[in-house]
């Protein structure tokens, strides 16, 4: 997992590695991450993810290997 | 011939402007985005942008491949900066030919809107008041309208 920039800050790390069940999906991530609690809790409900560099929903199936990165708002330009 | 790019150098306008254009073109439009001084009535000093770059190449390189089929042009060439800016520095720069200067407008202001609204790129503002802070900005895949800049 990636995070970036405000995401990088609040979680206080860039860079994690998770062991899901398999068939596990964008959201039970998502959940996973929740359950943790403490820094975790800056990634809101509906946090944009994208899978191996795609923007991805919360039903899209994870898979061994995958890099899935959170999202802040962008504001490039 | 598109071109794109994410970079951490200075962008020279002029070089990206090159990249475009062709005897069957009438119209060559170049679109430059610069650091400004205030945000928000706030004095900036600075600003660092940072990007998931390896994502961030393939999402222009989709929206400038939108922009092809859209607007019937290939010949376009979009740079994105990052890292640390100071005022007046270009932080991106959009070049498109076409035959006619519609098409140019057009694919020009679409690769703008969505780099603003999808590019995974991100903005810290640094005041001169010592603050930093970054920049509110578009979550992607949502209808909402961003403030234009």
């Amino acid at each position: 997992m990636l995070f970036f920039a405000s995401y990088r800050e609040a979680v206080g790390l860039g860079r994690m590695n998770v062991r899901l069940p398999i068939e596990a999906k964008v959201s039970d991530l998502i959940s996973e991450l929740h359950s943790k609690g403490e820094n975790f809790t800056c990634l809101p409900d509906s946090v944009v993810v994208a899978v191996n560099h795609v923007y991805s929903e919360p039903a899209t199936m994870l898979n061994d290997g995958d890099e899935v990165a959170f999202i802040p708002p962008v504001a490039g330009g | 011939m598109s071109f794109v790019a994410i970079v951490r150098q200075p962008i020279n306008p002029s070089d990206i402007l090159e990249r475009v254009g062709s005897e069957e073109d009438g119209a060559n439009i170049l679109f430059v985005g610069v650091v400004r001084n205030h945000n928000d009535g706030f004095p900036v000093k600075g600003v660092r942008y940072e990007a998931y770059e390896k994502m961030a190449k393939s999402v222009l390189e989709e929206i400038v491949m939108e922009a092809r089929s859209q607007y019937g042009t290939d010949r376009i060439a979009t740079v994105h900066r990052i890292g640390d800016l100071v005022i007046g520095d270009v932080s991106v720069a959009i070049a498109v030919s076409s035959h006619h200067r519609e098409q140019s407008f057009l694919a020009s202001r679409y690769i703008m809107e969505e780099i603003k609204k999808r590019l995974p790129v991100w903005k810290k503002e640094y005041y001169l008041d010592g603050r930093e802070d970054w920049t509110q900005g578009a979550t992607p895949g949502s209808p909402q309208l961003t403030e234009p800049e």
